[in-house]
């Protein structure tokens, strides 16, 4: 399931939700993204999504990651609009036989949800606003991969 | 009339987010002259290393052919997560 949400979300339900009725499964791996303060200097950080495409962007990338990592099921949560530091901005979880499938699966999808997936970042703070784009470090993560 | 949208910061140094341009340019390439006829600064951003174009919410590289009803969006450096 892959969503994309202006209304803050809570991951322990989401997790609880995921692990339900899968007796087959024996690995979920869950990552969850928290906006960051940066020390005073992020207020707010603002996220832009191109509706529909963003939305096939990642269920693109979804299919490539079940099909890689031959995963059972897969979950993608999102915030889009305005989030205050400490608020869940992404949640992604994954199921899969065995553990090292779930682990690389999620990492993998959080990789590519920082460089590839439609959303542009812009964080406003005491000093006005500036779009986030992804660093080097974004880059080299997604290398990896290849 | 084509619809253009701009995403990011792009939408930040034209002041505007969307638009129709009527009549309707027939090749991207002419798309992209127009809007930089209008502002320079816009064109130059659109042409920066980076910017991807999506026609029809696909992306295409390179030329493309217009029609009435296209949806062009440019797409700075994308971020999530």
């Amino acid at each position: 399931m892959i969503s994309l949400t202006e209304q803050g979300f809570d991951p322990g339900p989401l997790l609880s939700g995921f692990c339900c009725g899968r007796a087959e499964t024996g690995a979920v791996a869950s990552f969850t993204g928290l906006a960051r303060g940066e020390g005073g200097a992020t207020k707010v950080l603002e996220l832009e999504a191109y509706p529909g495409f963003t939305e096939a962007q990642i269920g693109a990338i979804a299919e490539a990651a079940k099909a890689r990592f031959e995963l059972h099921d897969l979950m993608i949560v999102h915030r889009i609009g305005k989030i205050a530091p400490g608020e869940p901005i992404v949640f992604v979880a994954t199921a899969a036989a065995h553990r090292r499938a779930a682990f690389e699966a999620c990492d993998y999808l959080m990789d590519y949800l920082k460089s590839r997936a439609p959303f542009w970042k812009k964080e406003h703070g005491p000093d006005g606003a500036r779009w986030i784009e992804p660093r080097d470090e974004d880059h080299a993560d997604i290398a990896r991969w290849a | 009339m084509a619809r253009v949208l701009l995403f990011g910061r792009l939408s930040d140094i034209a002041g505007w987010r969307e638009k129709t341009l009527d009549p309707s340019p027939t090749r991207l390439s002419d798309l992209r002259a127009q809007l930089a006829a209008e502002d320079a600064a816009l064109g130059e951003a659109l042409a920066a290393p980076g910017v991807q174009v999506a026609l029809d919410q696909v992306l295409v590289r390179g030329d493309a052919t217009l029609s009435t009803r296209s949806e062009v969006a440019f797409l700075p450096p994308m971020s999530g997560g």
